[in-house]
């Protein structure tokens, strides 16, 4: 079916379609329209929608019902998530799958409204405290966040892990046609839905009591939890990264942006192929993991990259980290909330040619 | 007339508690636990532990229990509540957990009148991390962060949770005892039940604060702090239903 939607409503067909049972939010901006959305629809399918006095409080309300093996979500911009990171470490440490978007605004502290793409250090780095990763997609159209949304409950339930799905606000606040039917912008993730929540506590009827805990005080104990999500974190690496090539095979130099900086970079790059100028574009769709072997492979035959984001410069550690010093790393850059320009990725990929 | 048989409620696991001698988390566990049996809620309650010294509190509940960052306990028990509305939920809370770092969660998640119920023990210090001064710390009182004893224009007064939420329309049972003594620890008992029950017929919000002994928070010996308890506390904080509709 044909839709025409805002980024932050087709977040919510996608939840919806995904299967979500419970929402809960705080009130930011750039993405009130989620809340406002939900508020109307949910209570007519019987799912839970309940405004939280905080968004401390929101994501606790989702730890509550992940917990019970539902299917919660809750959504905020930077400085709602920023407020969110301790539960997110618990989450991680007690393995509760959810869903939690971040439609990015400009930072530090209040910054702006604007979108932006300075959360890409807090994201991928798990952002609170201990040894942990959440899984981060993100999407650089509307039609990918309708479909990175659907799948992003199984995938959370894969893995018992919570995922981030991050976009800037431009992309939240934009409208596109896209066709629901169509495969563009699935994942494709390989999981049937849960049957056995062996984990999940409903009360204990028929069954030995259950505990879900993060404390872990007897010696090597915490130490063996850390192994054994390592060893998760290792399958999402070697099972979950997604990441988009275009005119890579014959390309002089390379750009690497996510979201809406790759949308702008593909215009950048179509307009200096029509100038007969070799450039490609990789385009990672998920942050965490980090198409790190993906681009190394590219590295060992292109040997410039431009990285460009919306911040100072946050993913091209990874890109460097990725390279492995086989090719050398510009960036370009808007931060503050403002946009990257076709323009200015054309001026600076010429510099570097 | 039979003799009583001291029997461990099917709630409560055969286990060693971690608590020093004298406390009163071990008393409060039993009294939930035989409550939880004798309405036959065992298999569809679900309980949430708190950061402090109960923080192992499902090691010692035998029905699903889980853990919640600090102060949060309201908001994961609403989270749960909403997703399996016929299940029994509460929360155990101390009182920096309920009255300092989730001040805002308690008296949100009561204003909704989530239909929840709350076990909130005071026993006026925080314990687990070796006695500092809670919200309920009485005037005058030393603890490790008030030495030389709380001062109200330093450190603000005592806070009056059953007090202070009693006035919100959404709270519907509301009562503070304490297990100091046998007929205590009967009545406590009692408003643990009615808590429960005001759960379970769907009315909504309710609490029972309970003044506790913490004789290594305290620097009291067991005995000492159950006579503080009854001879200081009480005056202060007294014993009874404050709300029940």
């Amino acid at each position: 079916m044909k839709k025409i939607l805002q980024g932050n409503i087709a977040l919510c067909e996608g939840a919806i379609e995904g299967g979500l049972d419970a929402y809960y939010a705080y009130p930011i901006t750039p993405q009130n329209e989620i809340s406002a959305y939900f508020a109307e629809v949910l209570p007519k399918l019987g799912k839970v929608f309940l405004q939280a006095e905080s968004e401390l409080a929101a994501v606790n309300m989702v730890f509550g019902t992940a917990l019970t093996g539902k299917r919660a979500m809750t959504t905020s911009s930077s400085p709602g998530i920023s407020l969110m990171q301790e539960a997110i470490s618990y989450l991680c440490g007690c393995e509760l799958p959810c869903v939690i978007a971040n439609v990015m605004r400009g930072g530090p502290g209040l910054g702006n409204i604007s979108g932006s793409q300075q959360d890409y250090f807090q994201s991928t780095r798990g952002g609170g405290h201990g040894d942990y990763y959440t899984i981060v997609l993100a999407p650089f159209s509307v039609k990918e966040i309708y479909e990175f949304t659907k799948e992003s409950f199984l995938l959370a339930e894969k893995y018992r892990n919570p995922v981030l799905i991050i976009f800037d606000g431009y992309l939240g606040q934009m409208m596109e046609v896209f066709d629901t039917e169509s495969d563009e912008g699935k994942l494709n993730v390989k999981f049937d839905e849960l049957t056995d929540k062996g984990w999940v506590l409903d009360g204990a009827k028929d069954r030995p009591s259950r505990k879900i805990r993060s404390l872990l005080m007897a010696e090597g104990e915490l130490e063996k939890l850390n192994l054994k999500l390592k060893e998760k974190y290792d399958k999402i690496r070697a099972n979950e990264v997604r990441v988009k090539f275009y005119n890579v095979d014959d390309a002089d130099v390379c750009i690497v942006a996510y979201g809406m900086s790759a949308r702008v970079s593909l215009e950048a790059m179509y307009r200096l192929r029509k100038e007969r100028l070799k450039v490609g574009l990789i385009r990672p769709q998920t942050l965490w993991p980090f198409p790190y072997k993906e681009i190394n492979d590219v590295a060992k035959k292109i040997k410039k990259f431009l990285v460009v984001e919306m911040s100072l410069g946050q993913m091209i550690e990874d890109v460097k980290l990725a390279v492995e010093g086989e090719a050398k790393v510009y960036f370009y850059g808007r931060s503050g909330g403002s946009l990257v320009s076709s323009n200015e990725i054309i001026e600076n990929i010429k510099k570097i040619l | 007339m039979n003799p009583t048989k001291f029997v461990k409620p099917k709630s409560l696991r055969k286990t060693y508690h971690n608590y020093c001698p004298g406390c009163g988390h071990g008393i409060i566990h039993r009294l939930i636990a035989e409550v939880v049996d004798e309405l036959n809620i065992r298999e569809k309650t679900i309980g949430i532990a708190p950061v402090g010294c109960a923080v192992f509190a499902y090691d010692y509940w035998d029905f699903d229990v889980s853990e919640a960052p600090h102060g949060r306990p309201p908001a994961v028990a609403t989270g749960i509540k909403r997703a399996l509305p016929d299940r029994i939920v509460f929360t155990y809370q101390g009182d920096g957990d309920l009255a300092a770092i989730g001040t805002a969660e308690i008296i949100h998640a009561a204003n909704r009148s989530e239909n929840i119920t709350v076990i909130f023990v005071n026993n006026t210090v925080y314990g687990m991390t070796s006695g500092q001064m809670a919200p309920t710390t009485l005037i005058g009182q030393k603890t490790l962060t008030t030495p030389y004893g709380r001062e109200a224009l330093r450190d603000g007064y005592p806070l009056k949770v059953c007090e202070l939420l009693s006035v919100l329309e959404g709270t519907k049972f509301i009562a503070r005892g304490t297990v100091t003594n046998p007929k205590n620890i009967i009545q406590t008992k009692s408003y643990i039940k009615k808590a429960f029950v005001t759960q379970i017929e769907n009315k909504g919000f309710s609490l029972v604060e309970i003044l506790s002994m913490c004789p290594s928070g305290l620097h009291k010996t067991p005995i000492d702090s159950v006579k503080w308890i009854e001879e200081e506390l009480i005056k202060f904080f007294p014993l009874g239903v404050f709300k029940d509709v």
